[in-house]
């Protein structure tokens, strides 16, 4: 499909679900809806670099909170639209991620996590200890109750992170139909090979850094508007590292729509357990998913919908293998 | 139109690849020393020494892969020290690894796109679409690949998987492909086949260096050989002359 078309899509059904919102008239399913769409964003987000070349990023809380916190700044120094502010926290982040990339991308596999988990810890330090955000104590940011166009203000929130959501999944889906995608994957595959192959696999790796770090910055800049009060353990929390990285795993990590998928069915889960059990329970439900799908299906849902589609033809003999069914490699 | 030009211009510096006095250490490990090589545009070389002699590693300092800290590689009329290895590709200097090393998640149609969209791309011969998917199936074609188009790497055989890694090579369009362990594991006629192969390659004007271990093969292949013991160049001749050399025959053959 086009890429025009796509994006289309991606608003024709953005739109039905806003519509389905409003006609049930109860604020509850836009500030659920609006935590699913984040995740939406921080796992597409994530995925580019963690799904696309290999290098799992544990960090993604910091550039959630370098998001959020942007914003913070920018409501203490002058008060922006928050389209515009949502800009701001995405280069701010896309310049840490890109800052991140070239201190840390010598680095493989494990060390390269935990890297990205001291980067986050840095942050979370430095901002513990900026009192002009708020330091450790934390920030209130008062949103209007009401908003033009909208009336309540969790609309607007809602649709502004709606667009975020299919902005970042057509950033995605493009990626991985250009040039840029197959460079992407031979770094998951093989960066010597792919060195071998012409393709610049340290420019490569920096701009997936930035483009991902500036994603997850992006959904983390609405968020204080969302909370009201922003404290550095709820900006940097557990809950965004854990599931920006379960989510695409869940999901499947080589397309698109392996995070979204994830997203929306870890998400819709984790709300409604919220309301059913408790908001506690969440990251249990998350470990035990993880747990599974990384024993079962190594490539995620969308991994096992290829596999059950490409198996699917009977009765040609000869052209099916014997599958060592080597264990995928969960990047 | 380039290529005329290039081979006036390496007629003009006599050697496509010229390795003048190259060293590299692994910390108090002197894996190569004082190494001296020269090879003219056209030709056909054979590299041999036993295990841990340094083939790999004067491969890996040639491409890139690892930095040489003595010494000097000129290749095309280039000096090629400090460029990373994707540089040295774009400037027409391929390689095959000892072990197989496919995109594992790419088909073999896009394993063939990667260096024709990042190499041949990046030397300004800008292509369409459907041209460069006809040409990664042309060249999947000329090693017998073409109805596993569509297929992952892990279904291939090992001959197959060296064919794929040789395709590759080629689909960067090289002056020089240096070919590390082609025939490993491979029976005699598969031998053979690859065999074919490179004299093919050659036969288009490919300069190829071949390392390896199949005496039969160096000897019918090679219109020169190259021997490295411990780091050292210690013959660099006509085959057969080289390989009555009494030092080779003891170095190598432990007779």
């Amino acid at each position: 499909m086009r890429s025009d078309l796509f994006l289309l899509v991606c608003l024709i059904v953005g739109g039905t679900i806003f519509g389905a919102a409003l006609a049930l008239n109860n604020d509850y399913y836009f500030f659920a809806g609006y935590v699913v769409l984040q995740y939406v964003v921080l796992a597409t987000g994530w995925n580019i670099l963690g799904g696309y070349c290999g290098y799992v990023n544990f960090g993604s809380a910091a550039f959630f909170a370098l998001g959020a916190y942007s914003t913070v700044a920018m409501h203490k120094l002058y008060p922006l639209p928050i389209p515009v502010l949502v800009l701001i926290g995405g280069a701010v982040s896309g310049i840490v991620g890109f800052g991140m990339g070239y201190l840390t991308l010598r680095l493989r596999g494990a060390f390269f996590a935990i890297a990205t988990l001291a980067l986050a810890v840095v942050l979370q330090t430095l901002i513990v200890n900026w009192d002009f955000v708020g330091g450790s104590r934390g920030a209130y940011i008062v949103r209007p109750e009401a908003i033009a166009l909208f009336g309540s203000y969790i609309k607007y929130l809602f649709l502004i992170m709606m667009l975020l959501a299919i902005g970042a999944i057509t950033v995605a889906r493009l990626i991985e139909r250009s040039r840029l995608g197959y460079g992407f994957a031979t770094i998951r595959d093989d960066e010597l090979a792919a060195e071998a192959s012409g393709v610049p696999t340290l420019r490569l790796k920096l701009i997936a850094t930035a483009i991902s770090g500036a994603l997850m910055g992006m959904a983390g800049a609405p968020f204080p508007y969302y909370i009201g009060f922003l404290q550095p353990s709820s900006a940097f929390g557990l809950d965004y590292a854990v599931n920006s990285i379960a989510m695409p795993l869940i999901g499947g990590t080589t397309s698109w729509v392996g995070p979204l998928v994830g997203a929306v069915l870890l998400g819709s889960l984790q709300q409604l357990a919220t309301v059913t059990i408790s908001s506690a329970v969440n990251l249990l439900i998350v470990g035990f998913l993880l747990v599974g799908f990384v024993i079962v299906a190594p490539n995620g849902i969308v991994g096992l919908v290829q596999k059950y589609i490409r198996h699917r033809p009977a009765g040609q003999v000869g052209r099916r293998r014997i599958e060592a069914d080597a264990p995928g490699k969960v990047p | 139109m380039t290529a005329t030009m290039t081979t006036a211009q390496s007629a003009a510096t006599a050697a496509l690849l010229s390795v003048d006095n190259l060293g590299k250490r692994f910390g108090g490990f002197v894996a190569l020393e004082g190494i001296a090589l020269s090879v003219k545009a056209g030709e056909r070389v054979g590299l041999i020494g036993p295990n841990g002699s340094g083939k790999s590693t004067l491969v890996n300092c040639i491409c890139g892969a690892l930095q040489n800290e003595v010494g000097s590689v000129t290749f095309d009329g280039h000096r090629l020290n400090g460029m990373n290895a994707h540089q040295r590709t774009r400037r027409g200097l391929s390689r095959t690894f000892q072990l197989p090393r496919p995109f594992a998640s790419l088909s073999l149609a896009d394993n063939m796109r990667v260096p024709l969209i990042y190499t041949v791309a990046a030397r300004g011969a800008a292509q369409g679409a459907p041209a460069i998917e006809a040409r990664c199936l042309e060249l999947l074609r000329e090693v017998g690949l073409e109805s596993k188009a569509a297929r992952l790497p892990r279904e291939l055989t090992q001959v197959e998987m060296r064919k794929l890694e040789l395709a590759r090579a080629m689909a960067a369009e090289p002056k020089l492909l240096i070919a590390d362990e082609s025939m490993a594991g491979l029976t005699r006629s598969e031998v053979e086949e690859i065999l074919a192969l490179l004299m093919r390659l050659n036969a288009q004007g490919v300069t190829i260096i071949l390392i390896e271990h199949i005496m039969s093969a160096v000897m019918s292949f090679s219109q020169r050989l190259v021997v490295l013991v411990s780091g050292r160049k210690i013959a660099d001749g006509e085959p057969n002359a080289v390989m009555r050399e009494l030092e080779v025959e003891r170095a190598y053959l432990g007779q």
